[in-house]
């Protein structure tokens, strides 16, 4: 039966193809000189330049970390290009008409239509292709509610205060190594900014896609929550089948101020590289959030992709009453290794967290959890609920959990609960025995596995995300 | 329409099954009885087709086509559908997407039109309500965190739902209150038709009270060791298993 499981988990990575779109990459290499042209292509100001160098200067002096329960081969930061975006992006198209049919017809082919009339209701797309971004929807109708969503680059140009004063303000420059790389050479990414006692009228969306060879992604997104406002914001990425490695270092940071609440949910299905290992992307990313008092944040990640994911999307629980909630599901197979979780730094007065994750390991995969919770001195009458639950497929993967808790408030509550279970042969075969075929089993079980998380994510996207699972388990049963 | 013909099965390196014979035909509904350990979820087991029993010999056709040579899927798309001795929890899936897909995948295979969501709800609250199962249930996931006896009584339910061909029922009566057990008794009895049969595993005369079989046999050590009516399992109520270990072989069974 793991014999068949395993068989069913040999999967074809459908965003795997390449568009064909003439583009502008900058030879492999990164010093000082590479910074500068990078903010030339985007015509920053000079503080932005001078910000991005003193990351440089910075992360030339960090080590990259080792504590991750992943392994790969030592990234030559030298041999990977910084800057690629289509040609036809030069001259700024100033509407849908005028972008390249190509870098459309890519959007369509990955489900996501750019055009406003085709696209799901009540959604709103930025959609960012290697180091730019192609187009951003439905810009007018948010705009009238106050709403700003852009690309990180217009944002700099347009709204230099606001981009000046929370930039780096939740991650620090210095945080960790692979975030002060991104400081250094970030590129495109969202902006979003909602108005006091404003509830944004649509999802937000961003599509990140690498397309180019050898480049890495380096993505930057910034969302300020104003008093008493809600977002619901969702990030979705896929790159094409190669065999090398591809570097993805993003870095994401929330500010919810008094009485805000952000929702920040992530599919994401970078490719995961072959049956042995071969490519995929490296997801090196830093994500982070602040509520101040009575705000809230809530992370919902969905992974399948990449061949190596490092990632913690945190919240800093400063305000008192602010609460912070991760759910995430993180699917391995063939050779990925995840090591994924999150901090919650409780800071405030009755602070609240939660936190819920579903690993699942399949084939020759290692699936980690790594979570740290902090009840600081001032964190009086704080809780924290943690639930780590492991599901093998098969026994040649690893589950692994580290929960860290640093507790110095004798007032605050911690309480951690984590399973590991099997697909059993018995829930196969009942499945089985009512008529369905090994694939649609495991994806129903692994399905129902998840489903606290799913159930987290708006309504089009838990869907996705099912069929997403689906595919990624496709094969797995023979 | 199931035909076994001397039906050896191992599982890992026991043999278990040592030469099993078996015919039922349409309509009909046979009892098999006998001692812990003899081999009768073994034969369900096989018969669906379970990874790990290995037929070692002998043959099962099913409308004269070769069973045992189906995956265990398809052979519940050909209408043969077991309720388990022991239930198993699949956390999470709901007992109503678990039947739907079930229904689905089966209509599917069988070049049927998917039922349409109305007519599926439709059906499934009725065959809860036959089993006395309160429709919440549906949204239950599947098996979890229910009592042994609603288990069983969901057993039922989804045969309701997938009307089989060929239902065997491994021990549904144990473990079952009174009412539970008529429940299950009446869920059987409404499906008998000309065109379905039964194999209905049990160890008590009980339930044979409810559900009146045509046959009744006892399988000892592998090996139907006697077959008769349903006195057979009066007989056996007061007799106990012993008395059979020296008797031939039944005619017709060897
Ligand atoms: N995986 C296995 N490895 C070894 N022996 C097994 C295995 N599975 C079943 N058996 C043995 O096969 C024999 C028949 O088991 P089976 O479950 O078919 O009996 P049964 O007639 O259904 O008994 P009961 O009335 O207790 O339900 C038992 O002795 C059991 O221990
Ligand atoms: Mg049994």
């Amino acid at each position: 039966m793991t014999e068949q499981i395993d068989r069913a988990l040999q999967r074809e990575y459908s965003a795997g193809f390449v568009s064909n779109i003439e583009s502008e990459t900058f030879a492999p290499g990164l010093d000082e000189d590479v910074i500068r042209r990078i903010s030339a292509m985007k015509n920053e100001p000079e503080w932005m330049l001078e910000w991005r160098l003193k990351a440089y200067r910075g992360w030339l002096e960090m080590e990259e970390p080792t504590w991750a329960h992943v392994h790969y081969p030592k990234i030559n930061y030298q041999d990977i290009s910084y800057y690629s975006a289509p040609k036809s992006m030069k001259d700024k198209p100033k509407s849908l008409d005028e972008v390249d049919p190509e870098l459309l017809a890519t959007y369509e082919k990955l489900g996501i239509p750019l055009l406003e009339q085709q696209m799901l209701a009540g959604v709103a797309v930025d959609a960012v292709f290697d180091s730019v971004s192609v187009v951003t929807t439905f810009r007018e109708k948010l705009a009238e509610a106050g709403v700003i969503f852009c690309p990180i680059s217009e944002a700099i140009e347009k709204y230099p205060e606001l981009v000046k004063q929370y930039l780096g303000s939740v991650v620090p420059q210095r945080d960790n190594y692979f975030a002060a790389l991104n400081c250094a050479v970030f590129t495109d990414g969202s902006f979003v900014y909602i108005p006091k006692g404003t509830r944004c009228p649509m999802e937000l969306s961003t599509y990140f896609r690498i397309n180019e060879q050898n480049t890495g992604q380096f993505e930057r997104t910034l969302i300020i929550a104003e008093e008493g406002s809600y977002v619901s914001y969702l990030e979705g990425c896929t790159a094409p089948q190669r065999d090398e490695n591809q570097l993805h270092a993003a870095v994401v940071e929330l500010v919810a101020l008094d009485g805000a609440e952000i929702k920040y949910s992530t599919v994401q299905n970078w490719y995961p590289g072959d049956e042995n290992g071969k490519g995929g992307i490296y997801n090196f990313v830093t994500k982070r959030g602040i509520c101040h008092n009575d705000a809230k944040i809530s992370w919902t990640q969905v992974e399948t992709g990449s061949a190596v994911t490092w990632k913690y999307p945190s919240c800093i629980l400063k305000g008192d009453n602010s609460i912070g909630e991760f759910y995430s599901v993180a699917l391995t197979r063939g050779m990925q290794q995840a090591d994924t979780g999150t901090k919650m730094i409780h800071l405030g007065k009755n602070t609240r967290s939660t936190i819920i994750s579903k690993g699942i390991s399949a084939g020759r995969s290692n699936n980690s959890y790594r979570g740290l919770v902090r009840m600081n001195s001032s964190a009086t009458g704080a809780r924290n609920y943690t639930q780590c639950d492991s599901l093998l497929i098969g026994d040649q993967c690893g589950a692994h959990t580290f929960p860290y808790v640093e507790s110095r408030n004798p007032s605050a509550i911690v309480e951690h609960e984590a399973t590991t279970s099997k697909v059993s042969d018995e829930q196969m075969f009942l499945c089985q025995q009512r008529g369905l075929d090994p694939e649609k089993a495991v994806s129903m079980i692994v399905n129902g596995f998840c489903k606290e998380v799913f159930k987290e994510l708006p309504m089009e996207f838990a869907v996705e995300a099912g069929k997403l699972l689906e595919i990624s388990l496709e094969g797995s049963v023979g | 329409m199931l035909s076994i013909k001397n039906l050896q099965v191992r599982v890992e390196d026991k043999t278990i099954l040592k030469g099993l014979n078996l015919e039922v035909k349409p309509g009909e509904v046979h009892a098999i009885m006998g001692p812990n350990g003899s081999g009768k979820s073994t034969l369900g087991y096989t018969l669906s087709g379970r990874p790990g029993y290995e037929v070692e010999g002998g043959s099962v056709t099913i409308d004269g086509a070769d069973l045992l040579e189906l995956e265990a899927e398809d052979r519940a798309r050909a209408g043969l559908f077991l309720a388990f001795q022991y239930p198993v929890e699949i956390p999470g899936v709901s007992n109503m997407e678990f039947l739907k897909a079930a229904l689905d995948a089966q209509h599917k295979a069988q070049d049927k039109e998917p039922m349409s969501s109305r007519d599926f709800l439709q059906a499934a609250r009725a065959a809860c309500k036959q089993v006395n199962l309160p429709a919440e249930f549906l949204k239950r996931g599947v098996n979890e965190g229910f009592s042994g006896g609603e288990k069983k009584r969901n057993e039922i339910m989804q045969m309701l739902m997938l009307q089989p061909k060929i239902c065997i029922l491994d021990e549904t009566d144990s473990g079952l209150d009174i009412d539970a057990l008529q429940v299950v008794a009446n869920g059987v009895n409404s499906q008998r038709s000309p065109e379905r049969s039964f194999i209905v595993v049990t160890h008590y005369q009980r339930l044979l009270d409810y559900i009146k079989p045509d046959f009744v046999h006892v399988l000892s050590d592998g090996k139907i060791v006697k077959s008769g009516d349903s006195s057979l399992a009066l007989e056996l109520e007061q007799q106990g298993y012993a008395w059979l270990q020296d008797q031939p072989a039944p005619a017709g069974e060897e």
